[in-house]
C-alpha cells in the first residue's frame, strides 16, 4: 500500500462510515416499502414516520459523508500538500458520527415528543428531510465549518487555486450557508416551506450538482487522464448552467404553498431548463470516454462515472421535467411522482459519484502501479442495481401516474379519495414490485460490498485494450 | 398565470447575457475563462433576483396579508370556489363559524396556532402526510382536511362526536381506535389541548391561497358518499 496523506486517511474514515449508512438506508426502505405492503407490519413500534424518516436522512448523511470524503481524497493531489489541521478533520469526523448516532437512536427509540421547543431542540424537528433536532443543526455547521477550514487552510497554503478548487470552495460555503435558512420555528407554514426549500432544493438541485461536477471532473482526470484545460471549460460551463437554471429554477415548489402567483411561470420556465446542464455532462463523459477510447486504468470507476451521467440526466432531468410545469403538477404534486423522480435523481447524480470515488480509492490502494482494477462481481452489482433501481422507479411511475389521475383528476383529492386510489390495483400492485426490485438493490449492495472488500486484492492478468 | 414572471425570465436571462458578454469580450469561447466569466454573472444575477422575489414573497406571505388570512379565520366559515378568472380554485370566507363553540381573539388563536404548528412537528405528520403537498406520500394531503366531507360523513357518525371538531379531537387523540383502512394511523399520544390545536391549525391552513392546489378538492367523481 502506498504511503497515504493524512487527508486521504480521513477520506478513507468517511468513507467507511457512507457505506455501513448507505447500508442503513436500504433496511429501512426495504421496511418502509414493506409496511406499504403489509400496514401492520411494525405497527405501533417503529411506524413508517420513523423508517421512512430513517431511510431519506441516512441517505442524506451518507451520501453529504462521501462527498466531504471525496473532497479531502481530492484536496491533496489538487494542491500538491497535505491537509493543513489533519487532527481537527478527523475531530470534524468523529462529532458528526457521533452526533448521527445520537440522533439515530433518538430517532428509533424515542421517536416524537410533545407540542413544544424542546422537542424541537432535542428529539426532531418535524421538517422532512431536515427533521434532525436543532442541537444537531447547529453541530452540523460546526461542524461543516471546521471541514472548510482544513480545504480553505489547505488551499492557500498550497498558494494554488485551481478551477476545480475555487468552484469547490464557493460551492461548499453556499452548501453550509443554506443550511442555517432551515433553521427556525415560524407558525406561517406558507414560510416555513419556503425557508425549508431553500434548504432542500438548494442543496440538491444546485449545490450539490455543483460539487458532485467539481468530484466527477477529478475522477474523469484520473480515470480517463482528460487534461485539465477541458475538465475545467466544462466544469465552468457546468456552474453557468446548474446555477442559471436551478436558483430560479427553486420556483417550481412554490407553486402551491401559499407563495404569489408569479412562481408559476418562473418555476416553470427555469426548472424546465434545468436538465440542460446534465445534458451537457453526458456529452462531456461520453465524449472523453470516445478520445479515449474507453481506456482507463479503473474498469468499475470508468462505467460508474457513465451511469452517473445518464442517471443524473433521466433521474433528474427527465424525470424531473416529466413533472415540473404547473399545469401536471397542480395534480401530480405530492404523488408516487415524486417518490420516482426522487429514486432515480439521487442514485444517478450521486449514489453513483460516491461509488466513482470507492473505486477510485481502492484502485489507489490496491493497484496503484496499474494493471487495472477490475473484477468480475463490480459487474454483477453494477447491472443488479441499475435493474432494481430502474424496476423501483418503473414501479413507482405506474404508481405516480394512476394516483395523479385516480385520486386527484377523477377524484377530489380528499381522504377517501386517496384510500380509493391507493387501492386501485395500478397503484397497489406495483407497490410489490417496489418491494421485489428493493429487495434485489439491496442483494446488489451486498455484492458491492463483497467487491469493495476484495477487488484488486488479487492482480487480474487483464491486459489493457480498446474496447 | 398573473403577470410578472415574463418581466423577470427576459430581464435575468438578458442581463446576464449583456453582462457575461461585455466581461468576455476579446475572449474565445474556448476558453475556459470565458465560460468562467459567464459562470460567475450568470450565478450572482440568479441569486439577485432571488433576493429580490425572495422579499417580495415574504410580503406578500406574511400572516394577515391576503394569501395567509389573519389567525382569527378560525372563527369563520372556509368554502372552496372555483375563480372564473383564473379557472382554479380558491378558498372563500363565508361568515361566522365559531371553532369548539368559541369566537377567539386574535392573541388566542395566534397562540393556539403555534401550538398546533408545533404539535404538527413534533409528531412528524410530514413524514406520511403532505402538507401544502409536501411530505410523504404514505397517508392522505392535508392542505384542505379541514374541508373533507369525510368528517361529516363518517366521523362524526362513527366516534359519536357532536360537531365536525369534536370528531376531528376524538379521531386524532384516539386513531389507532377509528380507522377506516387498512393503512391506520398509529396512536401518536396527543393530549386534548394538542389536538385542538391541531385541528384550529388545520382550519387555519384550508383558508391558505394555494393557487388552486388541490384542484377541485371534495368535488370527486371517484368516491360518493
Amino acid at each position: 500500500m502506498e504511503r497515504l496523506y493524512e487527508s486521504q486517511k480521513i477520506a478513507l474514515l468517511y468513507f467507511s462510515v457512507a457505506i455501513v449508512l448507505f447500508g442503513a438506508q436500504l433496511l429501512f426502505g426495504l421496511i418502509a416499502a414493506y409496511q406499504y405492503i403489509n400496514p401492520d407490519f411494525l405497527y405501533g413500534v417503529l411506524p413508517f414516520s420513523i423508517t421512512r424518516m430513517l431511510h431519506i436522512n441516512a441517505m442524506i448523511v451518507w451520501l453529504l459523508m462521501g462527498f466531504i470524503g471525496g473532497i479531502y481524497w481530492l484536496l491533496p493531489s489538487e494542491t500538491g500538500m497535505d491537509v493543513v489541521g489533519a487532527k481537527l478533520g478527523k475531530l470534524a469526523w468523529f462529532l458528526l458520527t457521533t452526533a448521527v448516532g445520537i440522533v439515530v437512536l433518538v430517532y428509533i427509540f424515542k421517536q416524537i415528543g410533545h407540542g413544544n421547543f424542546f422537542t424541537i431542540w432535542f428529539i426532531t424537528e418535524g421538517r422532512e428531510y431536515i427533521e434532525a433536532p436543532r442541537w444537531a443543526d447547529i453541530g452540523v455547521v460546526a461542524v461543516m465549518l471546521m471541514i472548510y477550514f482544513n480545504v480553505i487552510a489547505t488551499v492557500f497554503r498550497s498558494g494554488r487555486i485551481t478551477g476545480l478548487l475555487g468552484v469547490l470552495l464557493i460551492d461548499l460555503l453556499a452548501l453550509a450557508g443554506l443550511y442555517i435558512a432551515g433553521m427556525f420555528f415560524t407558525p406561517n407554514i406558507t414560510q416555513d416551506q419556503f425557508w425549508w426549500w431553500w434548504v432542500v432544493h438548494l442543496w440538491v438541485e444546485a449545490t450539490w450538482e455543483v460539487l458532485v461536477g467539481v468530484l466527477m471532473g477529478w475522477a474523469l482526470m484520473h480515470v480517463l487522464g482528460t487534461p485539465r484545460r477541458i475538465i475545467e471549460g466544462w466544469l465552468y460551463l457546468e456552474v453557468l448552467l446548474v446555477f442559471g437554471t436551478g436558483i430560479l429554477g427553486l420556483g417550481h415548489h412554490y407553486y402551491w404553498i401559499g407563495t404569489p402567483e408569479y412562481w408559476l411561470g418562473i418555476g416553470g420556465f427555469f426548472s424546465s431548463l434545468e436538465p440542460i446542464p446534465l445534458v451537457a455532462m453526458i456529452v462531456h463523459a461520453v465524449y472523453d470516454a470516445g478520445v479515449h477510447k474507453l481506456q482507463t486504468v479503473n474498469r468499475p470507476a470508468l462505467f460508474w462515472i457513465f451511469l452517473q451521467a445518464f442517471g443524473n440526466f433521466f433521474g433528474a432531468g427527465v424525470w424531473g421535467f416529466m413533472h415540473t410545469l404547473p399545469q401536471i403538477n397542480l395534480y401530480s404534486h405530492g404523488t408516487q411522482m415524486a417518490a420516482s423522480h426522487g429514486h432515480l435523481a439521487f442514485f444517478g447524480a450521486y449514489v453513483a459519484t460516491n461509488i466513482v470515488f470507492v473505486y477510485i480509492i481502492l484502485q489507489h490502494l490496491r493497484a496503484p502501479e496499474g494493471p487495472i482494477l477490475d473484477s468480475r462481481t463490480w459487474k454483477v452489482a453494477y447491472i443488479g442495481m441499475i435493474i432494481s433501481m430502474v424496476g423501483m422507479v418503473g414501479a413507482l411511475l405506474v404508481a405516480g401516474f394512476a394516483q395523479t389521475f385516480f385520486e386527484r383528476a377523477v377524484g377530489g383529492a380528499t381522504w377517501q379519495d386517496y384510500i380509493t386510489a391507493q387501492m386501485h390495483p395500478w397503484v397497489s400492485v406495483p407497490y410489490l414490485w417496489r418491494f421485489g426490485f428493493g429487495v434485489l438493490f439491496l442483494l446488489s449492495y451486498l455484492v458491492l460490498l463483497y467487491d469493495i472488500a476484495t477487488i484488486g486484492k488479487r492482480v487480474p492478468s487483464v491486459e489493457v485494450k480498446p474496447a | 398565470m398573473g403577470s410578472g414572471w415574463i418581466e423577470v425570465v427576459v430581464a435575468s436571462l438578458l442581463i446576464t447575457l449583456v453582462g457575461g458578454t461585455i466581461l468576455t469580450r476579446g475572449r474565445s469561447w474556448l476558453e475556459p475563462v470565458f465560460w468562467k466569466r459567464f459562470a460567475i454573472v450568470g450565478s450572482l444575477v440568479m441569486f439577485a433576483f432571488l433576493w429580490i422575489l425572495t422579499f417580495d414573497t415574504l410580503r406578500k406571505t406574511a400572516i394577515g396579508k391576503g394569501r395567509i388570512p389573519d389567525p382569527t379565520v378560525i372563527n369563520r366559515k372556509i368554502g372552496y370556489q372555483l375563480d372564473a378568472d383564473t379557472g382554479r380554485f380558491k378558498p372563500v370566507v363565508l361568515g361566522d363559524e365559531p371553532l369548539f363553540g368559541k369566537t377567539y381573539t386574535r392573541e388566542e388563536a395566534m397562540k393556539l396556532l403555534v401550538k398546533g404548528k408545533l404539535t404538527i412537528q413534533s409528531r412528524n405528520c410530514m413524514d406520511c402526510h403532505t402538507l401544502l403537498g409536501n411530505g410523504a406520500y404514505y397517508a392522505p394531503d392535508l392542505t384542505k382536511a379541514w374541508l373533507d366531507p369525510k368528517w361529516e360523513k363518517i366521523m362524526i357518525p362513527m366516534t359519536g362526536a357532536k360537531t365536525k371538531e369534536e370528531a376531528m379531537v376524538r379521531f386524532l387523540m384516539h386513531p389507532d381506535k377509528y380507522a377506516t383502512w387498512t393503512r391506520r394511523m398509529p396512536n401518536l399520544h396527543l393530549t386534548e389541548e394538542e389536538a385542538k390545536a391541531v385541528v384550529a391549525y388545520l382550519k387555519w391552513m384550508s383558508a391558505i391561497n394555494t393557487n388552486g392546489f388541490p384542484d377541485h378538492f371534495g368535488q370527486s367523481k371517484l368516491v360518493k358518499f
